[in-house]
Order: structure tokens, then sequence, then C-alpha cells
């Protein structure tokens, strides 16, 4: 079976075809600018926004250098509240776990919640071969499943997707669907006839989790259409795959991230739906919890004293919506299902880089993802560093000069990012913000790892702090 | 197996944290709360607020007097021309709409309804645990007058009593205040802003997709007397 995370083609190659069709291309745009611009919004109506994204970052900072104590917390909490946990360490090993427990109950279909970590373990592909179905869901993961295809962002997976594809496939798969319109409320109706009786008489539940409190054993899930609680509160069982990095220490520690990740991914104030549940709760809901803790790589990246910030990620999505790369790309180029700037950095440190070794060149390094991230990952920081450890990987292996390689692929990264002239400014503004500790008496220099050769050979100028057309416009303004 | 696991695992940690000094425990990491955690606005600002967002995620909101309330939930219902209403067992009977053709089904804990009968109603009616201002966000915590979990996501329409006296402004308050019903009470919590919604097709926002698809909002100033 595949990997969902490894990239089965160069990121500059898959990119080339992406930027080749042309309706990706108009649906992503317009997809991506619309939710920038309210992320945007409900940010600014946030005066502490700043102290919320440091509190959030140090939270996330102190769970990951006490990893083992606080998830032994969890475990213990989440079993006083009368709840199962399980660890796994892979992939097969999650699954296995899942499908004893969808067994021993005599599942052989299970509901299941939009979830990144079971995408991740190819969940659904593992039950399949142990003859129990999964069924998405959520509305955009019922039509990638039914369309056979897999996800291209993170929040909206079938951003890929306009109404009149949507209404096809639908059409095509669904009953009683001859007159459907491509109007979304009909197309939402739609759906909801289709999943309403599998949520009412479904035995098994499968879930994600946004987070987990170590403290009280809480766990939360983030949603918007109603098919979450559904499948958290009407299944007599649930199952929770859940990744090791999700937690965070106590129950006071929701007034930051409930603050930060609605605002952050789909420009809401709040998000219609969260459900929040310690362990069982008699005659409420699922009688039967179980919660599979998974390393599968987590591990690896916490190891990376650079890259573990990675860690840190709630998933709002934000970086992707704000990257001109992903802009233009979108998020099967990635080749995992970790796209965007945060899969440029995740997806190898899960799988190590020499499994990945062009995702980290998959950006400008404009620094846009680092000032949006609510909790501040420095993802800049980490793509040069995984940079240079690909260069390293190379010489160690094959003895060959990867520069040539590296530098034609960031080159051509830049040439299309930079092709119009707004984008350009846009990327020269926010590299001010990222080059910082590089600079030194006017030049960039001592740039870490590869660039260091790319800066060393061509004595790049730094992007300087008023670009010629902004002191142009300012004097004109005058 | 599962503990091989476990101890594999904590293994795995430890060694990638080598770098962190053994001394040093989880409190060593500071944590800085500069952020808001109260807000003193005057109260009827704060509840204003509540009526504005909740009115700008699509909710129906009426505000209004306590003695008002019981001919609104019936005017509400029979506008949509209910005929099975379901209720929890523990709300105010002065509440209960009553017009010709309505049925009022109360979901007993004690022999509560499957999920099939809940679907055979077409709406539900119950208080909250409280409610965010500068969100509209209303809080169950399955509590008094909210009944368990499914009764208010299985009906297409919901009918929600807010006290104005129940209204938080920000977030931080709201989860200082359900601390308890989670730590002590281990019980769970919905948070609810606006109806169910989706913006899966072309980033429209959709109202309406699993949840109930209505969501109407009745904010009561509490009867001083009462
Ligand atoms: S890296 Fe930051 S901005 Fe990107 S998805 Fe994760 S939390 Fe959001």
């Amino acid at each position: 079976m595949a990997s969902a995370l490894i990239p089965l083609i160069p990121f500059p190659e898959a990119a080339k075809t992406a930027l080749a069709d042309t309706q990706l291309r108009r649906n992503l745009g317009k997809a991506t600018q619309t939710i920038r611009a309210k992320r945007a919004a409900v940010v600014d109506e946030m005066d502490d926004w700043e102290e919320l994204r440091e509190a959030g970052r140090a939270l996330k900072d102190r769970v990951l250098r006490h990893l083992d104590q606080y998830l032994l917390q969890l475990e213990e909490s989440v079993q006083r509240a009368g709840g199962h946990v399980h660890w796994a360490r892979d992939a097969a090993e999650a699954t296995r776990i899942v499908a004893e427990i969808a067994k021993s109950h005599d599942a052989r279909e299970v509901v299941k919640v939009k979830s990144l970590a079971t995408d991740e373990i190819r969940l659904n592909d593992g039950l399949a071969a142990e003859g129990i179905q999964a069924i998405e869901t959520d509305l955009a993961e019922l039509i990638i499943q039914l369309a056979g295809e897999h996800s291209s962002h993170i929040l909206v997976p079938a951003i890929h997707k306009n109404r009149s594809e949507i209404r096809e496939i639908f059409r095509r798969k669904l009953a009683d669907t001859e007159d459907l319109t491509d109007i979304p409320a009909d197309l939402a109706a739609a759906a909801r006839r289709h999943l309403r009786q599998k949520f009412l008489t479904t035995k098994v539940a499968i879930s994600g989790a946004n987070f987990g409190v170590a403290e009280t054993g809480t766990i939360c899930v983030v949603e918007s259409e109603g098919n979450g609680r559904m499948c958290l509160t009407l299944p007599p069982v649930l199952v929770t795959v859940m990744g090791i990095e999700k937690l965070i220490p106590t129950w006071q520690d929701f007034e930051v991230y409930m603050q930060l990740l609605p605002r952050s991914s789909t420009g809401e104030r709040m998000n219609p739906y969260t459900t929040f549940w310690t362990g069982v709760a008699e005659g409420d809901g699922p009688q039967e919890f179980h919660l599979i803790l998974l390393d599968n790589g987590r591990t690896h990246t916490l190891a990376d004293q650079i890259g573990r910030q990675a860690l840190h990620c709630i998933r709002c999505s934000a970086c992707l919506n704000i990257c001109p790369v992903y802009e233009r790309t979108g998020g099967h180029a990635y080749g995992s299902v970790y796209p965007g700037p945060i899969g440029a950095i995740l997806t190898p440190l899960l799988v190590g880089v020499e499994h990945a070794p062009s995702l980290p060149y998959a950006s400008s390094l404009c620094g846009a993802c680092y000032e949006v991230c609510p909790v501040k990952i420095n993802i800049p920081e980490v793509l040069v560093h995984l940079r240079a450890e690909v260069v390293r990987h190379y010489q160690a292996t094959k003895g060959i000069n990867t520069y040539a390689y590296a530098e034609s692929v960031v080159m051509k990264m830049l040439a299309y990012t930079f092709a119009d002239r707004t984008r350009y400014e846009t990327a020269q503004k926010l590299a001010r913000f990222g080059q910082g500790p590089f600079v030194s008496e006017g030049k960039i220099g001592n740039l870490p790892g590869l660039l260091s050769g790319w800066s060393t050979m061509r004595d790049l100028r730094p992007v300087p702090q008023q670009s010629f057309r902004d002191w142009w416009r300012s004097r004109n303004e005058q | 197996m599962s503990s091989s696991a476990k101890e594999a695992i904590l293994y795995r940690i430890r060694t990638a944290l080598h770098d962190v000094p053994p001394t040093e425990q989880p409190d060593d990491v500071a944590i800085t709360r500069a952020y808001r955690q109260q807000d003193d606005r005057p109260h009827a600002q704060v509840v204003e607020q509540f009526v504005e967002m909740t009115v700008d995620y699509k909710a129906i909101v009426h505000h209004m007097s306590e003695a008002d309330l019981p001919a609104r939930i019936a005017q509400s219902c029979q506008d949509r021309n209910l005929r099975r209403l379901l209720v929890p067992a523990d709300l105010p009977t002065a509440w209960l709409p009553a017009y010709e053709g309505l049925e009022i089904v109360t979901d007993d804990p004690s022999h509560p309804f499957a999920n099939a009968d809940l679907d055979a109603t077409d709406g539900v009616l119950t208080g909250c645990a409280l409610a965010i201002a500068q969100t509209g966000t209303i809080v169950l915590n399955s509590g008094p007058n909210q009944g368990r979990r499914a009764i208010t996501l299985i009906p297409d329409y919901h009918l929600c009593v807010v006290y104005a006296d129940q209204v938080v402004s920000i977030v931080p308050e709201a989860i200082a205040a359900l601390r308890s019903s989670v730590v002590e009470q281990g019980k769970p919590l919905t948070f609810i802003s606006g109806p169910s919604a989706t913006s899966d097709i072309e980033l429209n926002r959709v109202e309406g997709v699993h949840g109930p698809r209505t969501l109407e909002v009745i904010v009561v100033e509490r009867d001083p007397q009462g």
C-alpha cells in the first residue's frame, strides 16, 4: 500500500501538471482569496491576537518538551473517566486496533468524521482490507470519496471541485438525484438525505481529535456541518485516533485555542459546532470510548530540535491559504496528506527528508506563512534547515553535488511565484520579516545550510527595507 | 502488544528530548497569559453583542422579558407549523406551547427514545448552560433544561432559550465558567454558533447540513420577582 505521506512525484513536476489545469487554478484562486479576506477581518477584531498567538506557541512548547509526562497524564485521565487508551507506533498498528474494535462489535460499516490523522494512516483502505467499510460523512470528504480521489486542502478537501462538478458526482453516485440542481443548498440537502440513516443506525464511529486535555482527559472536535456531532453522539461505540502532539495541558488552555483556531481556519469567530467529551457520560452519547494515541513519525519529528515546532500545528490551514505557491499549485502537487507550507516541513519531518527531498523547496521563503500561523511556527526557518538536511543526505549517500539541482528548483519556484508584479512586491515586503537573523553589514551572509552556498556564490543582496516601488509611491503621496 | 507500544513510544520520546535538561519541569516553560481573560463592559452591552453576533451567524433571534416568553415560544412553534415538539423532561411547564395539532414529546432519561423516534420529531425546545457574546455561541452541557446531546441534534429545528444573565462576554470567561461541568462532573459540552453550515462548495456558507437547519434563539431578561 502506498504511503499517504510520501510523494510519488517530485514537487516541481507535480506542480507543473497542476499549473496546467486552469479549472483547478480558478477554483483555488477564488477559494484562497475568499478565505484569506475572511480570516483577516476576524483576526483584526482581536486586540490581543499577538498575545493569544504567543500563549498558543508557549503552551505547545511546554507540552512537547514534557510529552512523555503529559501523555501518561492524559492516559490516566481518560481511563478515570471510563475510556480505554491504546498506543500505536505506526499506521499498521493503529489500523489493527481500530479493526479489532469494529470486529468485536460485528460492525461491517463505520461512520467517520474528517480527520487528517486517519487519512495519514490510510485507515479507510486498511479497514477495507479487513472487510470493514468506512463511510466519510463530511460533505467534502464524501465528494472526494464518491469521486475516488484524494483531498487537496486540509480544511476544504474538495476545494478543487466546483458546484457543477459536484452535482455530476452526486448524480452518478447517489440515489434519487436525477433532478438535482447545482445550488449549494440542494447539494448539501442531498448529502443530508444520503447520510441520515447511517448516522441513526451505525454502531461504531471513528474520529480524529483537535485537542486532548492531559488534566481532564477531555477530547475536542471542531467542525461545521454537524456530521461530527452525529458521529460523536449517536453510535454506541466511539474510536478516536489522535496524534500524540495534539495534547494541551489543562482545560483552561481552551481559552487560547478556541479563539485561535476558528478565526485562523474558516475565518469565523467560532465554528458552528464544537464537541468536548470526557470519557463516557452515562446515558448521553457513546457508552464505549477508545482513544488511540498515534506516533507514526511524530517522535522522529520531535527529535529534530529545529523541526520540532512543526508539531505545534493545530491544522488551521491559514498557511495554505496565504501561500503564493499553494495558491497556484493546489494541494495534490505536494503528494502528501499534509500540503502547503506546513506540509512542506511536516511531511519530510515525519517520513525523513530522503523520502520527500523536493518538498522543502516548494516555497519562496516569503514568510507569509509564519506571519499568519496562530501558534507561531517559523516555517521558513524549518524549510531552510531541511534544505540543508537534503543536501547533507545527497552528499552522504550519493556523493553528488546537489547544489545545482536544488538551486535550479529554487530558481524555478521563485520565477513563477514572482511572475507578476504585485506578487513580487508582496513577497518582497514579506521577505523583510523573514531575513532578520541572516543579515549582517547590509548583506545576507551565513544563510544556514544549502542557501549559504547559494548566497556566497551570488553575493545575495538583502531585500531593501524600502523597495524602489514603495519609495516611489510614498514620494508621490507626500 | 499495546503496553509494549506504549513503552516504545515513551522511549522514543525520551530519546528525542535528550536536549531537555532532566531537571526541567513543565512549569519551567513559561506561559504568558497576557491576552484578555475578562471583560468589564456593562452587561447590557454584552447581551446586545450576543444578539448581534448570533444574528450575524444566521440564527433567528428574539430579545424580551420573561413574561412574554411563553407566548413567543408558542408563536415560533406555530409559525413553523410544528407537529411533534421534543423537550427534555425537566423543562419548566410554563414554557410548553399548546395549540391544536401539537404533540409534546418528552425525552425521559429513564426511558430514552431510540434515534429513529427522535428523527420522527420536527423540532426541539431547550435552555442552555451559558452563551458567549463575542462569538455568538450557545453552550450546552446536558444540564438543566437541556437533556442529553442527541435531542438537540436530530430534529431539524432547535429553539433555544437563553437567559440574559447566562451570557458572558468573551471566550475565556466561558471556559472558566464551564470548568466545574468538565472537571467535577465530566459532562460533555457542545458549542453551537449559528445553525449547522458547510463551506465545502466553492466556499459559500450553506446553512444546514446534518444538524438542525434552523436555530432560533430567545434571549430573556429574567423577571426580578422570579
Ligand atoms: S502551520 Fe500554523 S498556519 Fe499552518 S496549518 Fe499549522 S497552525 Fe495553521
